[in-house]
């Protein structure tokens, strides 16, 4: 795959190397000092359910932003302007809020230690042992994917050969992890997330000086894209054409609706950071303040991709050196001095590492209290899963390396990443929302709705779009559309089943479905948990509108 | 109570997290000084080339000046509210 162009090579020095080197040296510090708070397998899996929610809310967000989100999403507003907004504000927001103020009473509330465990509770143990299974192997490959990108970037950047980073990353991602447990994780994706911050702001200024600010940036734009390369909505008409190879219905739909509420609502990288913290009201604002950053966090991708649309206006075509993923390398070369470009640098290499340690901190939870602890070895005492959990830790990355190279032959990594999600996680949403809001929903039915709605996705991709029997314009449009086949036909077998089958007895759906309680909840709220601005449902709401009303400047 | 609930409860019970992690923010902090103070230092006398580069932006002197002040708010945030002293472990 060509991933990075040569001729990106940075001038790096010695200052910026030593930028790097403290940084990796302060993540293996925070690993080895949380290693003493590791007493039972629920600290090293999930913190011991004790993280205030600043922590878990900034390590929400860290988790999801991944080098491949950051380059992927620039590379996205490189391609195709300003409509990459609609992967944060409807794309994300919405679904956060919703798995805050909705869903996660119930996580939380039922003590679950995993997503796949909740399906164990509502329906059975074919649809546990299934999302189980499928989430291992997605988590494993999508780690996969962030190394393999690691080690083109940094092959491309600074030289190193690729085998070199992908070691030297996944082994520093096994240390902190196997020693520190879940703590040890979110703690280095809170630095990371500052860290990232602080990478991308100096580029997005100066990117934006360089171009004559917003508006030189605009009427440059215009002249060589058009108007609706300026405008979220412009040209998503029904019957329309435009770049993105989607209208507002299959975007409104497929990824503000099913694609993004099944990636935020019960993708467990994510949860698993809601889950640890250390009551239901720190559980809800985790993916609250994690909001509102990402509602943000958009400007400094969007605007280096536009910027580097503007300065190589060929990017990503054959007249160019540059694929569209070169954005951010491309305006660090060009724009960084020594100093701030070691800290771009470890800001992305912090962020290749955040995006695959909530895989493996995600991956080892589930293998090791979801599948082993469940239907291999059971009942043994709490010491014999911990070690077992680290054991699992390692080899989860060294399978990870083995299947960096599946990434290879999709020219946007963006486009691999989601049509993944599209086949795993859609099905999961579905079986979710009915599990919780329908009490008749049968034990059976969890199980068969996760296999419709993983199977319609697939061959909607592979067969239908793929062998060109119905014509959508882009990768990015059949997977919205596959999103919508897999959650409609995931729906459909879900109430056929039931119709067919006997339901969980009421008496063991206590406080997993919507009207009733968890035995034991009644816990009272910490001091200072009642204040305003610590209120989920103002939170939550202050988002969406946040949310909305940046729409409207790139609407009309 | 279901079996996970209680299994989760007495985990619970006995976990370590709150009583011995220690404090982020004093790490996030400190980091944040100690870069700060590299990059306001190399941005202090730029080369004519760096400047040029940065579109003659003083980005290393502003970049440092942001990292410190993000490092001295969480030191002052660590300050003003100390974490509260853990509870005794109950074995």
């Amino acid at each position: 795959m060509h991933y990075l162009a040569d001729g990106l090579r940075l001038p790096t020095n010695g200052l910026d190397y030593t930028i790097l080197a403290i940084y990796f040296v302060v993540v293996l510090g925070i690993g080895f000092a949380a290693r003493r708070s590791v007493k039972t397998s629920l600290d090293f899996f999930l913190s011991g359910r004790s993280m205030p929610a600043w922590i878990t809310g900034l390590a929400f967000v860290a988790a999801n932003l991944g080098a491949t989100e950051l380059l992927g999403m620039a590379a996205t507003g490189a391609q195709y302007g300003v409509a990459v907004v609609h992967w944060y504000w409807i794309g994300a927001i919405p679904a956060m809020v919703f798995l805050a103020l909705v869903m996660m009473p119930f996580y939380y509330g039922s003590k679950v230690r995993s997503v796949p465990e909740f399906l164990l509770q509502r329906f059975d143990k074919s649809a546990h042992l299934l999302s189980s299974i499928l989430f291992a192997v997605a988590s494993i490959l999508i780690a996969g994917v962030n190394l393999y990108a690691l080690g083109i970037v940094v092959e491309a950047l600074l030289g190193w050969p690729q085998w070199v980073s992908i070691v030297v990353a996944g082994l520093l991602v096994l240390a902190y992890i196997t020693i520190g447990g879940l703590s040890s994780a979110i703690y280095n994706e809170v630095l990371q997330f500052f860290v990232i911050l602080a990478a991308l702001i100096p580029i997005t200024i100066l990117g934006l000086k360089k171009v004559g600010g917003w508006d030189g940036l605009t009427s440059s734009l215009q002249q060589s894209h058009g108007d609706n390369f300026l405008s979220a909505w412009g040209g998503t008409g029904i019957g329309e054409a435009n770049a993105l190879g989607a209208n507002w219905l299959t975007i409104v739909l497929g990824l503000g609706f099913v694609l993004s509420f099944g990636y935020w609502t019960t993708n467990f990288a994510e949860v698993q950071r809601a889950l640890s913290a250390k009551n239901l009201s720190a559980a809800q604002r985790t993916p609250l303040i994690a909001a509102f950053p990402k509602i943000f966090v958009v400007f400094l991708v969007m605007i280096p991709g536009l910027v580097a649309a503007v300065l190589v206006p060929k990017i990503g075509t054959a007249g160019s050196d540059l694929t569209y993923n070169d954005a951010i390398p491309y305006l660090m070369q060009e724009l960084l001095p020594n100093g701030v470009l070691g800290i771009a640098v470890t800001g992305l290499l912090a962020a290749f590492m955040a995006g695959m340690a909530a895989n493996v901190s995600s991956f080892n939870t589930v293998f090791t209290t979801d599948i082993w602890a469940k239907y291999v070895v059971k009942d043994r005492d709490d010491a014999y899963y911990v070690k077992f959990g680290r054991l699992i830790t390692a080899i989860g990355v060294l399978a990870s390396i083995g299947t960096a190279f599946l990434a290879s032959s999709f020219s946007n990594i963006m486009g691999y990443l989601q049509t993944l999600f599209s086949f795993f996680n859609v099905p999961m949403f579905v079986v979710f929302i009915i599990g919780m809001f329908w009490k008749r929903a049968s034990m059976k039915s969890g199980f068969w709705g996760l296999i419709a709605g993983t199977v319609a996705a697939m061959v909607n991709y592979f067969v239908i779009y793929k062998q060109g029997i119905v014509d959508i314009p882009t990768d990015q449009g059949a997977n919205f559309v596959s999103a919508i086949a897999g959650f409609v036909a995931g729906a459909v077998v879900m109430v056929a089943v039931t119709l067919f089958t006997k339901p969980k007895p009421e008496a063991e759906l206590a406080g997993l479905v919507y009207g009733t309680r968890s035995p034991g909840m009644e816990e009272l709220p910490e001091k200072g948990d009642d204040a305003w601005y610590r209120k989920p449902a103002l939170l939550g709401w202050g988002a969406i509108v946040l949310a909305a009303l940046c729409y409207i400047p790139y609407s009309f | 109570m279901s079996d996970l609930q209680r299994e989760v409860s007495e985990l619970e019970s006995k976990s370590a997290t709150a009583a011995r992690l220690f404090d982020l923010r004093r790490i996030i902090g400190y980091l944040f000084l100690v870069y700060g103070a590299i990059v306001t230092i190399a941005g202090i006398n730029p080369s004519e080339a760096d400047l040029a580069k940065a579109e003659g932006v003083h980005i290393n002197l502003w970049t440092g000046i942001g990292m410190l002040v993000l490092g001295l708010f969480f030191l002052a945030w660590v300050k003003l509210r100390p974490t509260a002293p853990p509870t005794p472990d109950e074995e």
